[in-house]
């Protein structure tokens, strides 16, 4: 019933931004919605687990992902309203642009507590659909070209899901089953034909790499990351690497019942350590802030991945570090709104004292660069200390050894150039005079959302202990 | 019956691997969507009124009718009458595509075991091989999207091989999920049209570090 009402609520406020268009309803309805979403968020939290019209869920792994994107969603629209006063995009920009998002963020929410898998292949499609109108916002050609490329292989990818479904299908019928629920399909598992699940594993997971920013399908969410506003960058980089996530996930989960699991997870080893080594090699020769941000996502989600391969306590650290890496990188992507108002320039080279120009900015940027680099303040790091302890123990010292120089090569050249960005000089440098002051409470959330990484990190509160343990129960 | 629907649609297949003028595609496109109703038709024994109703939706409907009229406005607004340019020459394009769909039927013919022999798997790998095939090998945009739409129906013809009893509710969900999206890639398509006035996909290269 809940769900209901939430979807019924998010689309009526979402036709409500798209027909009256103006900036007062633009802020109420948005507003409206976050209430909405924070309502059913905690409803769903309270009825866990109880099937909700017949093809939602709320298990585990999707409430942790539902709150994140609550957090994020929150803080991305807060700083969507500061990213509208400083820039003067038309009415009719604006009011799409808010339409687009709460499209996205309701999708995602479905996506999340989604328990049949052609279910979550719908809505995750509709998050292409909507992403791709964030990423055009800017109508120049660059976005343009960034939006084509994105909606395009997002589409194809997708539809590589599907034929994986398919395939699954195939095999569900040949071992005389019925129904493509998760819970049927964890039960199941162990009695479907294994060349199918083989196949029917690749292109999930090929399909699925788009959106979790993975080897070999990353560059369109790199460009789209590079293209979008911040705000909506942010949940480019949480959000929706997170659906991304999921979607693997629950597809390894059925892997985990069956003779197939260790082929899987070698699958997965590969494609996550390649895309480390591609972010290592790309950031070495960044040139723009947020293309730096999407790269290192990218290794952040192949260290999830190979923690998911090795299993033991990396599944405990990959579910940790997707809660914090959300919370940190959408906090750096706010602060890089910033950044580019006041140096009006979103390239590494035009940039340089930062410290004076915006001390607090600068605070959370070096807070920003030791928590995302996982050093020991940080969360991140009792995550990231997991995995690697998970390698050791699943005797792949030797892909660890590689994986801590690549790392390595990233802490280097992201604190090159984030430095550069503090205390450097630059020729030519062109402030912003009208932006120079940026109060205390714009950038007050991004230190909550950092705070809370190394809170979460180090604590992690009972209902979310339990709720991770939960969500590992079919992986043991 | 079915063997000659498939035939046919196969056939299609070759045509779009050598064609050259844009409108090609679009009947191309408009013919898929008529012989994939046939196939329903022929394959599913007991058809209650509302399953044929979407049916007749989704191919009638919206593969025959929909969206070859669609693309027929795009590539008139962009005034795209030129032929789709392929990387390699008709005479290589068919005979690769010759070649893969033998080894594909031969292998197929091997194989022992359930679904290899069925003609509907076959031939929808081999439309999504095709797809893949278009979009790889021409540069226009709007080939590309003509690319999606042949391996959308390829993946058409693979759920009725599997015949998946997924829901109506579910099916729907799906079928307005891939209409939008083709919507959605028209619109930008367009988009490009304006800004791009060749519409080649080389043009795409300023995002890149």
């Amino acid at each position: 019933m809940a769900l209901i009402i939430y979807l019924t609520a998010s689309v009526i406020f979402i036709l409500g931004i798209i027909i009256f268009r103006k900036k007062v309803t633009d802020y109420a309805f948005t507003i409206l919605f976050l209430s909405a979403q924070w309502g059913f968020a905690i409803y769903e939290y309270y009825n866990q687990n109880i099937v909700q019209l017949d093809y939602f869920t709320p298990d585990a792994i999707g409430l942790i992902f539902l709150f994140v994107l609550n957090i994020v969603g929150t803080t991305s629209i807060f700083y969507s309203f500061i990213y509208f006063q400083h820039n003067n995009d038309a009415q009719r920009a604006r009011s799409i642009y808010f339409a687009a998002l709460l499209t996205l963020i309701t999708s995602l929410s479905a996506a999340y507590l989604a328990n049949h898998i052609a279910i979550l292949w719908i809505f995750v499609e509709l998050t292409t659909l909507s992403s791709s109108i964030l990423i055009y916002h800017n109508r120049t050609e660059k976005s343009l070209e960034a939006t084509w490329k994105y909606l395009f292989i997002s589409s194809l990818s997708v539809a590589l899901i599907f034929i994986g479904i398919q395939f699954l299908g195939l095999a569900v019928q040949q071992a005389k089953l019925s129904g493509m629920f998760f819970p049927d399909l964890y039960k199941n598992a162990a009695r479907l034909d294994e060349f199918w699940l083989k196949a029917a594993f690749l292109l999930v997971f090929t399909g699925f790499t788009v959106k979790a920013g993975l080897a070999p399908m990353y560059t369109v969410g790199i460009d789209a990351k590079d293209k979008a506003p911040t705000p909506a960058a942010a949940i480019f980089s949480s959000a929706i690497m997170n659906v991304g996530f999921l979607g693997i996930f629950r597809m390894f989960e059925i892997m985990s019942k069956t003779t197939v699991y260790h082929w899987a997870s070698i699958v997965v080893i590969i494609s996550a350590a390649i895309s480390v080594l591609i972010s290592a090699s790309y950031m070495v020769r960044v040139k723009r802030f947020k293309r730096m941000l999407a790269y290192s996502s990218i290794e952040h989600m192949g260290i999830i991945m190979l923690g998911m391969a090795m299993g033991g306590i990396g599944y405990y650290g990959a579910i940790l570090q997707t809660i914090l890496h959300s919370l940190a990188k959408s906090s750096l992507f706010y602060q890089c709104g910033s950044i580019f108002r006041v140096m009006n320039s979103k390239f590494i080279k035009d940039s340089g004292n930062y410290f004076e120009l915006n001390t607090f900015g600068s605070v959370i940027v070096i807070l920003g660069f030791f928590i995302i680099t996982a050093m020991p303040p940080s969360g991140l790091f009792v995550s990231e200390f997991m995995i690697f302890r998970s390698m050791f123990e699943a005797n792949y010292l030797w892909l660890m050894i590689i994986m801590l120089v690549l790392l390595s090569f990233i802490i280097w050249s992201m604190g090159e150039n984030l430095f550069k960005l503090l205390f450097g000089k630059s020729e030519n440098l062109q402030i912003n005079a009208d932006s120079k002051r940026i109060s205390f409470f714009e950038t007050l959330p991004q230190l909550l959302l950092l705070a809370g990484s190394v809170y979460l990190g180090f604590y992690p509160p009972p209902f979310l202990h339990n709720l991770i343990k939960q969500a590992l129960v079919n992986l043991q | 019956m079915i063997n000659v629907l498939m035939l046919v649609f196969i056939m299609t297949l070759f045509v779009c691997s050598t064609a050259g003028r844009l409108r090609t595609f679009i009947k191309v496109i408009a013919l898929q969507g008529v012989l994939l109703f046939g196939f329903f038709l022929v394959q599913l024994n007991e058809i209650n009124t509302a399953n044929l109703i979407l049916l007749l939706l989704e191919t009638i409907i919206i593969k025959a009718i929909a969206i070859p009229y669609f693309l027929e406005y795009l590539i008139k607004k962009n005034k795209l009458t030129r032929e789709a340019e392929p990387y390699i020459s008709n005479f290589s394009s068919i005979f690769i595509f010759t070649c893969a769909n033998l080894v594909l039927f031969f292998l197929a013919n091997t194989i022992k075991g359930g679904i290899f022999q069925n003609i509907f798997f076959v031939g929808s790998i081999s439309t999504i091989f095709t797809g893949f095939y278009l979009i790889i090998l021409r540069h226009k945009i709007i080939t590309n999207v003509i690319g999606f739409i042949i391996i959308e129906n390829g993946v058409v013809v693979l759920s009725l091989t599997v015949g998946n009893e997924m829901p109506m509710l579910v099916n729907l969900g799906i079928l307005l999920d891939i209409f939008v999206t083709v919507l959605v890639l028209g619109i930008f398509a367009n988009k490009l049209g304006d800004v791009f006035k060749e519409g080649e996909v080389d043009q795409l290269i300023k995002l890149r570090d």
